[in-house]
């Protein structure tokens, strides 16, 4: 795994556009992705699916757009 | 005390044996993956709830005097609200059905109360109304929406079964395009009053449906679906309460199938099959079960131009991001694009009956045909050009 941390702009997407940039970006491994979201829909949907992917996801809410961080937890 | 204290303890233990099990096992990632799987039953229960209270209403709406099997049918009623509004003139099927409107102000008061409101737009708004046209005439073949196949399927029409075979392969094909990059584009910011131009018309249409219902086309009693409908007031409080919860829930009838194919996320399915049997329930208690291919109430027997009808509804749909019913809630949101896909659907539904496209009792028309034909090919064309040809940067 790599421990480098991906940036992915999701913002003004609409689902499922987001969860499929994330699952395609997943395929790389790397520790960390982060992704900004502006829709609560988005933001629902890309951390079901990460957390399914094993991912430990945070949100952070800047001025109507959320901020993800998805780390995978070392087992 | 202490033996009271202790017994207390045990039942606790016996009582959430899963937890405690878990508790006794585990790391903090489990423990935290632990909570996140309670959250998300939590949206499980919360969508199957949704899903059953959609059947259940539905069929309550026919058992008030909606057309049989039609609680709601997002297309229908659509079709029904441009014949109101004499976009066009099939006197049998005019009605402004105060379920749409209902949807569209449920949705948009529970968005605007959870904060999550928003105008945006711009996401290739004129692709997005050639769309919602297609879909509306692909729907309009096989005589309902996707929400209404499942409550034909729950009232035992069978000729809803091709319907779902070509649903299900229209969404299979949007897939293929999703998985090779479809998008139509970003959406962008849109000013407040932006958002709210689609409920303020719904608004609008409440209060001249209210107070001068003369100046509207309706179909008269017993002279087709049109004249067949539930007390203003109770189709009302439907559209409101089941556009508040599907905003709630992001209830879609394609959104089930798709994310399970895409991502084996079942959640959204749930709600699919909780409707199917919440209404096949209610229709065996109300006596409105009838199993069966001919004779069904507002549906017809040919069964390939039901499943390519419906085959266009599920390709066109994906293609969208959400069903019919979908783009209501998301137009009450403040999405523009999905108030002009609506405004498409409307249109698609007003020129089905202008130009003897829509389907009747009796099957399926030859112009209907040509037009599901066409609308495949300008569906795959949308398909191509938003996938294949190169976008620029930024």
């Amino acid at each position: 795994m790599k421990n480098t941390i991906k940036q992915l702009d999701a913002r003004g997407l609409s689902c499922p556009e987001p969860v499929i940039m994330i699952r395609k970006a997943m395929m790389s491994q790397e520790k960390t992705y982060e992704m900004v979201v502006d829709n609560p829909v988005s933001r629902e949907n890309v951390t079901r699916y990460a957390q399914h992917q094993g991912y430990l996801v945070t949100v952070k809410e800047q001025e109507g757009e959320y901020v993800l961080t998805m780390t995978k937890s070392a087992l | 005390m202490d033996l009271k204290i202790r017994t207390c303890e045990v039942f606790f233990k016996v009582l959430y044996w899963p937890y405690v099990k878990n508790r006794l096992q585990v790391t903090e990632s489990d423990e935290l993956r632990g909570t996140l799987m309670t959250s998300s039953k939590k949206e499980r229960f919360l969508i199957a709830g949704v899903g059953a209270l959609v059947g259940i209403v539905s069929v309550l709406l026919v058992f008030f005097g909606n057309p049989a099997n039609m609680g709601f049918c997002i297309a229908c009623f659509l079709r029904d609200t441009a014949g109101a509004l004499g976009l066009h003139q099939t006197a049998a099927v005019q009605y402004l059905r105060p379920e749409i409107i209902g949807l569209i102000l449920g949705s948009f008061f529970m968005a605007l109360g959870r904060k999550e409101f928003a105008a945006r737009g711009g996401s290739s708004p004129m692709t997005r109304f050639v769309l919602g046209f297609f879909v509306a005439i692909g729907c309009l073949m096989f005589l309902g929406c996707p929400l209404r196949m499942v409550l034909r399927l729950a009232g035992g029409d069978g000729n809803a079964l091709w319907g779902l075979a070509g649903f299900v392969m229209g969404i299979l094909c949007g897939i293929f395009f999703l998985n090779h990059g479809y998008s139509l584009k970003r959406t962008y910011k849109q000013s407040f009053p932006e958002g709210t131009v689609l409920p303020i018309i719904e608004v609008l249409l409440l209060v001249l449906l209210v107070t001068a219902p003369a100046l509207l086309h309706f179909t008269e009693a017993g002279a087709g679906p049109g004249g067949n409908h539930a007390p203003l007031l109770i189709s009302l409080c439907a559209g409101l309460i089941l556009g508040a919860l599907a905003q709630r829930t992001r209830l879609c009838m394609v959104a089930g199938i798709r994310d399970f194919v895409l991502f084996r996320e079942w959640t959204m399915l749930l709600g699919f099959a909780a409707i199917l049997v919440s209404a096949f329930v209610c229709n065996l208690l109300a006596s409105f079960w009838n199993p069966g291919f001919t004779g069904q109430p507002l549906s017809h027997t040919d069964g390939l131009w039901n499943a390519l009808g419906m085959l266009l509804a599920g390709f066109g749909c994906v293609l969208l991001g959400g069903c019919p019913l979908r783009q209501l809630i998301l137009s009450g949101e403040g999405n523009t694009d999905s108030a002009v896909t609506v405004l498409g659907l409307l249109a698609g539904g007003a020129f089905a009956h202008n130009f003897g496209l829509a389907s009747s009792a009796g099957g399926p028309t030859t112009a209907g045909k040509a037009a599901v034909v066409i609308g495949l090919a300008v569906v795959c064309l949308i398909a191509c050009v938003n996938t294949f040809v190169p976008k620029k940067q930024g």
